[in-house]
């Protein structure tokens, strides 16, 4: 039978098998996602009872208890602006220190290029403890403030560092000449020459920090206790009943409302998304 | 050059600052734009760094407010006296073993079907890296359901066939599985990228060379693809494996440590121990220790890589 086939019909049948391997492999990795917003709209009942993934019964009003059960708003508003603040900060910071790392020659750049790498090398968790007692002495505890100073300044932004001077490397130094020719001071050259020149190496940097700071878990658990300071992270396990028993049907709709916007927006961009996080990964 | 150089300087001595050379000026200027990273790394991580190590040798009373200093106490207490560092070190050892092959090989395995062009091939990329996107909060709630004990999805779908699934998350022996198995499909997206952007940057000539001369498809991977893509790899073992060690809210989330303590790993036991608890003596030693293994295994990695190239 096999060898009946043409080498075009092989090619063929090789191709169907490969995708249909695919495709069977890719059942983890998005069923959960379909599921998790299908279930936001069922009742509990559903949820246990049928595992269809189209509702029987649509409850759309899910979407608006998500919003009375706590102050899903407000925790919903706090990650969006934490997220913000930290990858804007970021981007400037990273920015500066990488410039000064890739481009300007000063006694001692090797030795904090090796320091800021080396903390690379510690995991959060060793640090987290005297963080917590500083934040707590300055009065920062269940406040948004740690929650954006230490992935600006942690190991997150130390990446971003690296791999803005790993783009302004590979920059042209003749443009940058010309600036200073112009009269250009070394902060104008960085800001209208070098960033200008560096937007892929800006966006790549962008994307993995708002996401890492959207979805940042140890730290909110650790520095947030009031219910209206939370972030989304903490805020979805949140909708249980008196007792500590999730209430899955609230859960689900709010995990949906958190994650879904994100998706759209990998969907729509997602070369730029996934080519950002090679970016940092070999860097990091 | 040395023309442009001189040139230069005198533009600069003539604009402003006279006394300064330009070596210096450049210094400050550095200085300058590298002080916020400086002092973000000073005040949040080299001071902290050196305060656990402080920390781990002193027990605090948290009524009195009171640090007395314990010497070595505390980690002779998480290394001989209290059994349960082991328990847990075992544990983080368990997921580490269970996830960095799995997570590895899926990954390779998955870049090399993906690598090529063919109609489908972004979409199957897009699918794979979408949990990495995902927060782990998210993804950890989801499989948290899906895998309940009888009414979970994945039973429901086990028992069609006629499997009755255990209760996942609440089983010791299924636990930790459950764990790594959901963490692997999280993460593997990554690690499949970085194989595919070496897999792609290796030339197609040293494929179609060996082919020419006879090679079949396993050999050329064995003997070609696979020594070129060492850095690579390299550097995934190392991320891959000091990424299991640190991981916290997908244990935290989905089975909170246990059952039995069964998934109770190293972070999720710091935490426990320095923020539950309040044991901030004993939890810096041990984030110590933490450190000392992770250190350790990265090194050891190193090592091991450069022997055999």
């Amino acid at each position: 039978m096999i060898d009946r086939l043409t080498p075009r019909q092989l090619a063929m049948v090789s191709r169907v098998c490969w995708t249909l391997g695919l495709s069977v492999a890719a059942v983890p990795f998005v069923f959960p996602l379909l599921w998790m917003v299908s279930s936001g709209f069922k009742n509990a009942a559903e949820i246990f009872g049928s595992p269809s993934i189209v509702p029987r019964e649509w409850h759309w009003l899910n979407f608006v208890e998500v919003f009375t059960y706590q102050p899903f708003a407000r925790q919903y508003f706090n990650s969006l602006y934490i997220s913000v603040s930290v990858t804007a900060i970021t981007l400037v910071v990273s920015s500066l220190a990488g410039y000064a790392l890739a481009r300007l020659r000063f006694a001692g750049a090797s030795l904090v290029g090796l320091f800021l790498v080396s903390a690379l090398m510690v995991p959060e968790e060793v640090t987290i403890i005297p963080n917590f007692f500083l934040m707590k002495r300055f009065g920062l505890v269940d406040s948004h403030l740690p929650l954006i100073l230490l992935p600006v300044f942690g190991p997150h932004g130390i990446v971003a560092t690296f791999l803005m001077r790993q783009y302004f490397l590979a920059l042209p130094k003749e443009v940058e000449e010309a600036g200073k020719m112009d009269g250009l001071s070394r902060f104008g050259i960085w800001l209208r020459i070098a960033l200008p020149m560096s937007r892929p190496a800006l966006a790549a940097v962008a994307i993995i920090t708002f996401l890492h700071s959207w979805n940042l878990f140890l730290e909110p658990l650790i520095f947030v206790s009031s219910i209206e300071k939370f972030t989304l992270p903490l805020a979805l396990s949140n909708f249980t009943d008196p007792y500590g028993t999730p209430l899955w049907h609230l859960q689900l709709a709010a995990t949906s409302l958190s994650v879904l916007p994100i998706l759209i927006v990998y969907l729509i961009a997602q070369r730029q998304i996934i080519e950002s996080f090679a970016l940092s990964g070999v860097k990091g | 050059m040395a023309d442009e150089g001189k040139t230069l300087r005198t533009a600069a001595r003539e604009r402003r600052a006279p006394r300064l050379t330009l070596a210096m000026r450049e210094a400050m200027e550095a200085w300058l734009f590298i002080s916020p990273t400086v002092a973000g790394f000073l005040v949040f991580f080299a001071g902290p760094l050196v305060a656990v190590v402080l920390y781990s040798l002193t027990e605090w009373n948290l009524l009195t407010q009171q640090m007395t200093y314990v010497g070595l106490a505390n980690y002779r207490d998480a290394l001989f006296d209290n059994p349960d560092f082991w328990h847990v070190a075992r544990n983080s050892a368990i997921f580490a073993v269970g996830l960095v092959p799995f997570n590895m090989a899926l990954a390779l395995a998955l870049a090399l079907g993906l690598s090529g062009r063919f109609r489908g091939v972004i979409f199957f990329r897009t699918v794979f890296f979408a949990p990495v996107v995902t927060s782990a909060a998210a993804w950890a709630i989801v499989w948290k359901f899906l895998l309940q004990g009888e009414s979970g999805f994945v039973n429901q779908i086990l028992a069609t066939v006629g499997i009755a699934g255990p209760n996942w998350l609440r089983d010791p022996n299924w636990a930790m599985f459950a764990v790594i198995f959901t963490r692997v499909i999280k993460m593997v997206g990554l690690n499949m990228i970085l194989y595919i952007a070496a897999l792609q940057a290796i030339p197609r000539d040293y494929e179609e060379a060996a082919r020419l001369e006879g090679a079949s498809g396993w050999q050329v991977f064995r003997w070609i693809t696979w020594p070129l893509l060492g850095p690579t790899t390299l550097v995934i073992m190392v991320i891959t494996t000091i990424g299991s060690f640190k991981v916290f809210d997908h244990i935290y989330l989905m089975t909170g440590g246990g059952p039995e303590n069964g998934t109770l790993v190293l972070a999720f036991y710091i935490y426990e121990q320095g923020f539950k608890f309040f044991n901030v003596g004993y939890a810096s030693a041990l984030a110590i220790l933490m450190f000392a293994i992770v250190m350790a295994l990265t090194v050891v990695q190193l090592l091991v890589r450069r022997r055999d190239t």
